[in-house]
C-alpha cells in the first residue's frame, strides 16, 4: 500500500493547437513527501496541474491521483485534495471569510478553530470584499481555505506569488506542519529557496518534459562545488584538472568549480599549496537550474563565448542523462 | 553643467493643463482594441437604414398608398409604443420612422458598451493602473473612450445620411435623420461616462447606463401613447430623436439639444472623475461578514453570483409591467375621436381589440428584454471561467454538471420570474383601470408569461455555445439582434417565410390578440432544452481554462 504512489503521470501529452505544452511527461510524487515541481514560466507546470484536477483532458498517458484516475474519477477525488492556484482570482462580492467558507465547504467541511488560526496567522482580514483584495492577499484567502480543509494531498500552483517574505516564512511552516501529519504536497515553484527550504524531492520540468527528478541529495551529486582559496603557492595545471571549471587565479587567490567526482583530488591538490583561507559553497538549486536551461542564456549572452578560463567549459546545456536514468 | 537642459515639464503650470495628455494614444489603443464591435455596429445599424429606405422605395412607390400605409400607423396604438408617431408619408419620412425608435436606443447602447469597457472596465481589470503609470492624464483614458463612442456614433450618422442621400432623398432631411440617429450616442456617451465613474464594477456600471437607454424608451413609448403625458417624451433623448421629423420640418435645432446633453454629462463625469481615487467608486464597498457558514454549496455560490442583477432585471420588468398596464388602459382612447377606424378595429378584434393589439406587442418586448438576459445569465458562467474562478470550485468535489446546475437554474428560473413580475405589474394595473380582474388581468398577464419559451431558447443558444464553442459565446448577442431585426422590420421588408421562422419569437402565439396554442410552446421548450443539453454534454467534456 505504502508502495502506491501519490501521484503517478506517465506519458502525458497535452497540445494547445499547435504548442506541445505538455510532451510526455512523467511525474511520480511519493505518499507522505512534499515534492516540488521546479520550472521556468511557461514550462508547463500549471498544465500538468490542471490534468491532475481533471480541468484539462491530456491526449495521450495516463494520470493516477491516489489511486484514481484524475479524468474520470475527478469528483470523487478531489473530497481528498484541496488545490491553491498560482493567480487566485476572488468573486467581487464576496468577502474574504465568506470564499474560504465556501471554497473548504465544497470540500466537505472546515476545521472553525483551525480556519481561525490560520486568518490570523497570516494577518488576514476576512471581512474584505473579493476586489479590494491585493494580489498577495487574495493568495493568502486560497492558501487559507486549502490548509483549513481535512485532506490527504496538497496541490500548490507557485502559492506564494505575491506573499512577503514573512508570510513566505509562515507558509513554509505550515507546509512543514503539513507534511508532519503525514500529508503529500506537490508545490510548484519557480522560486528555488523556496524548494530548497520544503521539498524532499524535486522534479525539473522544461517544455513539457521532466528532466530531472531526485532528491536535493542526488541533484546536489550531480553539480559542482564552487570554491575560492588563497593559497601559499599555486600548484601548476590546476585549472587543466578533469573535474575542473571555469578556474580563475588571480596571483595566490583562485576561483573554480568542481565536479563531486574530482572534489577530493582537487582538495589535496589545494592542500599541498599551502592553504591560507577556503570557502567551499554547495550548488544551488540556481545552479542546477541554470544547467538545464543554461543554453538560452548562453545563446542570449555574447561574452559566454571566449574568456579567460573558459576554454574547457562543458556546454551548459547537456542534461546529464546518465543520471536521470540512475534516478529512476 | 549649464549646457544640459532638461525637456520643460508639459505645462504643469497651468492648472489643469496635461489632464488630457495621451488622448491620442489612448484613442488609437481603443480603436485598435474596439475595432471588431465597433465595426459590427456601424456596418450592422448602416446596413438595416439603408435596406429600410430601398425596401420602402420598392414596396411603395406610390404615394396614395404610402398615405394609406401612414394612415393606419398614425392610428395603431402599438405602433405608437414600440416607434412613436408618424409624421410624413414620403420614403424619407416612413424609413426615417422604421428605423429611429429602435435604432436610436442600438446606437445609445453602442455608446454605452464601449464607453464602460473602455473605462471602468479597464479600470476593475487593473489596466487603467498600469496606463496611469505612465504619462497620462488623468482625463485622458474618459476622454479618449467618450471620443471613440462619440465618433462611432457620428460614423453611424453620417452612413445613414448617406443611405438616405443614396436612396434619393434631400440634403435637409438626410442631414436631420443623420444628426437623430447620431445624437443618441453622444448623450448614452455622456451617461455611461457618469456611470463608470459611480459604480465600481463594470457589470454595475453597465447596468446603471443601459437603465438610462431603456428609460428613455420608456419614456417615449408613455408620452407617444398618452397625449395627457406627451410631455414626457421631451426627457427622452430618443423622443428627441422622433420630434427632429427628418424629411418633414427636419427641427435641426434638436441635434443642439444632444449635444447640450452629452457636454453636461460628460462635465458631470469629470467632476466626479477628480474627486475620487482610481480604482473606486463613488460609493465605497462597505466590509462583508468574516464567514458565512449557509455559503456551502455550488447552487448557494451561483445564488450569489445572480442575485443582485435579477433583482435589478426584477425592478426593470416591474416598470416595464407599470408602463404596458398603463399604456394599455388608456390605448382605447386613442380611438375616441376617429369612429371611423374604431369600427374596423372592432370588426378585427371586437372590443377591446386595440389594447389587446397593445398588450401582444408589448409582450414581445418583454420577451426580447428578458431574452437578453437568458443570454447574459448563461454567459456568466463563461465570464466566470475566463476570470479563473471555475478551476478553483471544480478542484472541490463539485462535479461539472452540479456547477453549471447552479448557473442554469438562473437561465431558466430568471426569465420565468421576470416575465411574471411583469405579467402581475401589468395585469394588476390594467384591472385598475379597466375596473375587473377578470377583464383586465388574464390578458396582460399571458401577453407576458407566453414569451417564456422563445426566451429559453436565446438562454440555450448561449448555454450551448458555452459549452461546445467558448471561444464564440459573442454569438449569443447576435442572436438576440437578429430576432430583435425580424421582429421589428421583416414584415415591412416583406421577408420569406422560412428567414422570419428563424426568430424564436415568430413562433410565439400572439397572446392575448390570437388564442393561446399549445404546439409553439411545447416545440420552443423542447428546442430550448436540446440547447441547454447540447451544452451541458459539451462542458462536461472539454478543458476548463
Amino acid at each position: 500500500m505504502t508502495e502506491q504512489p501519490a501521484i503517478r503521470m506517465s506519458g502525458v501529452v497535452k497540445t494547445f493547437g499547435p504548442v506541445r505544452a505538455l510532451d510526455g511527461l512523467d511525474l511520480s510524487v511519493r505518499a507522505g513527501e512534499v515534492h516540488g515541481f521546479l520550472g521556468p514560466n511557461g514550462a508547463g507546470k500549471s498544465t500538468a496541474i490542471r490534468v491532475l484536477l481533471g480541468q484539462l483532458r491530456a491526449d495521450a498517458g495516463t494520470s493516477t491521483v491516489l489511486g484514481a484516475d484524475a479524468w474520470s474519477d475527478a469528483v470523487a477525488l478531489h473530497r481528498r485534495l484541496a488545490y491553491v492556484p498560482g493567480d487566485v482570482s476572488l468573486w467581487p462580492n464576496l468577502s474574504g471569510g465568506e470564499t474560504i467558507d465556501l471554497l473548504a465547504r465544497l470540500r466537505g467541511g472546515i476545521d472553525r478553530s483551525r480556519r481561525d488560526e490560520l486568518i490570523e496567522r497570516f494577518e488576514l482580514d476576512p471581512r474584505k470584499k473579493g476586489r479590494a483584495y491585493s494580489k498577495g492577499n487574495r493568495q493568502k484567502v486560497a492558501i487559507v481555505a486549502a490548509l483549513a480543509s481535512d485532506v490527504e494531498l496538497l496541490i500548490l500552483d507557485e502559492p506564494t506569488s505575491g506573499l512577503d517574505p514573512l508570510m513566505e516564512a509562515v507558509f513554509q511552516e505550515c507546509v512543514n506542519a503539513e507534511k508532519q501529519r503525514g500529508r503529500t504536497v506537490l508545490l510548484s515553484s519557480h522560486i528555488l529557496s523556496e524548494v530548497e527550504a520544503l521539498c524532499d524531492r524535486v522534479s525539473i520540468i522544461r517544455t513539457g518534459a521532466v528532466v530531472e527528478t531526485g532528491t536535493l541529495a542526488e541533484l546536489r551529486h550531480l553539480t559542482r562545488t564552487a570554491i575560492s582559496a588563497e593559497l601559499a603557492t599555486m600548484p601548476a595545471g590546476l585549472a587543466g584538472r578533469p573535474g575542473v571549471h571555469d578556474a580563475v587565479i588571480e596571483d595566490h587567490r583562485i576561483k573554480l568549480d568542481v565536479d563531486a567526482a574530482a572534489l577530493d583530488d582537487v582538495l589535496k591538490a589545494l592542500v599541498a599549496g599551502g592553504v591560507r583561507t577556503l570557502t567551499a559553497s554547495p550548488p544551488t538549486l540556481e545552479e542546477l537550474f541554470l544547467r538545464h536551461y543554461g543554453d538560452r542564456l548562453g545563446q542570449t549572452d555574447p561574452l559566454a563565448a571566449g574568456g579567460p578560463g573558459q576554454a574547457d567549459r562543458r556546454q551548459p546545456s547537456e542534461p546529464p542523462r546518465q543520471s536521470r536514468a540512475a534516478l529512476r | 553643467m549649464t549646457t544640459v537642459t532638461h525637456r520643460a515639464a508639459p505645462a504643469t503650470d497651468r492648472r489643469g493643463a496635461g489632464r488630457l495628455t495621451g488622448t491620442g494614444t489612448l484613442i488609437r489603443l481603443n480603436l485598435r482594441r474596439e475595432r471588431i464591435p465597433l465595426i459590427a455596429w456601424v456596418l450592422g445599424i448602416g446596413l438595416v437604414v439603408a435596406s429600410t429606405f430601398s425596401t420602402i422605395a420598392a414596396l411603395y412607390p406610390d404615394a396614395a398608398e404610402r398615405a394609406a400605409l401612414a394612415r393606419s400607423i398614425a392610428v395603431n396604438p402599438a405602433f405608437l409604443a414600440i416607434t412613436g408617431p408618424i409624421h410624413g408619408s414620403s420614403i424619407g419620412a416612413i424609413s426615417a420612422w422604421r428605423v429611429m425608435a429602435v435604432g436610436t436606443s442600438l446606437v445609445g447602447l453602442m455608446a454605452v458598451f464601449t464607453v464602460i469597457r473602455r473605462t471602468r472596465a479597464d479600470e476593475e481589470a487593473g489596466r487603467a493602473e498600469l496606463l496611469a503609470g505612465s504619462v497620462v492624464g488623468r482625463f485622458a483614458p474618459l476622454a479618449a473612450a467618450v471620443t471613440v463612442a462619440v465618433g462611432a456614433s457620428l460614423t453611424i450618422g453620417l452612413l445613414s445620411a448617406a443611405a438616405a442621400l443614396g436612396n434619393g432623398q434631400d440634403t435637409a432631411g438626410s442631414l436631420a435623420f443623420g444628426g437623430a440617429m447620431a445624437g443618441c450616442g453622444v448623450v448614452f456617451a455622456g451617461v455611461a461616462a457618469v456611470a463608470a465613474q459611480l459604480a465600481e464594477s463594470a457589470r454595475t456600471a453597465t447596468a446603471l447606463a443601459c437603465t438610462a437607454v431603456a428609460t428613455g424608451y420608456a419614456l417615449r413609448a408613455v408620452g407617444d401613447t398618452n397625449s395627457a403625458l406627451s410631455w414626457l417624451t421631451w426627457l427622452s433623448p430618443q423622443g428627441w430623436a422622433n420630434h427632429v421629423q427628418p424629411f418633414v420640418t427636419n427641427e435641426l435645432w434638436i441635434l443642439g439639444l444632444f449635444l447640450l446633453a452629452g457636454a453636461v454629462a460628460a462635465l458631470i463625469a469629470t467632476r466626479m472623475l477628480e474627486h475620487r481615487d482610481l480604482g473606486l467608486g463613488m460609493v465605497t464597498a462597505r466590509p462583508g461578514p468574516s464567514g458565512n457558514p449557509r455559503l456551502s454549496t455550488p447552487e448557494a455560490l451561483a445564488g450569489r453570483i445572480h442575485r443582485g442583477t435579477l433583482i435589478g432585471w426584477a425592478v426593470g420588468l416591474a416598470a416595464f409591467g407599470l408602463v404596458t398596464g398603463a399604456v394599455a388602459s388608456t390605448s382605447d382612447d386613442l380611438l375616441t375621436g376617429n369612429p371611423q377606424l374604431k369600427d374596423v378595429m372592432a370588426h378585427i378584434g371586437g372590443a377591446g381589440a386595440v389594447s389587446d393589439m397593445l398588450l401582444s406587442v408589448m409582450g414581445t418586448l418583454a420577451g426580447l428584454t428578458v431574452g437578453g438576459y437568458a443570454i447574459a445569465t448563461g454567459l456568466r458562467m463563461r465570464s466566470e471561467e475566463l476570470a479563473d474562478r471555475v478551476g478553483p470550485v471544480l478542484a472541490t468535489p463539485v462535479g461539472r454538471i452540479r456547477w453549471m446546475a447552479g448557473h442554469l437554474g438562473f437561465v431558466v428560473v430568471g426569465p420565468a420570474l421576470l416575465l411574471t413580475t411583469a405579467g402581475l405589474v401589468a395585469g394588476v394595473l390594467n384591472s385598475i383601470e379597466v375596473g375587473s380582474l377578470s377583464a383586465g388581468f388574464g390578458g396582460a398577464f399571458a401577453a407576458m408569461l407566453v414569451q417564456l419559451p422563445a426566451t429559453l431558447v436565446l438562454g440555450g443558444i448561449a448555454v450551448a455555445l458555452f459549452g461546445l464553442a467558448p471561444r464564440l459565446t459573442g454569438l449569443a448577442w447576435a442572436a438576440l439582434v437578429a430576432a430583435l431585426l425580424l421582429g421589428q422590420l421583416g414584415q415591412l421588408l416583406q421577408l420569406p417565410q422560412w428567414v422570419m421562422d428563424l426568430s424564436p419569437y415568430t413562433h410565439v402565439p400572439q397572446v392575448p390578440v390570437a388564442a393561446l396554442s399549445w404546439t409553439p410552446i411545447v416545440l420552443l421548450t423542447v428546442v430550448a432544452a436540446a440547447f441547454i443539453a447540447a451544452g451541458v454534454a459539451g462542458f462536461a467534456r472539454r478543458d476548463v481554462s
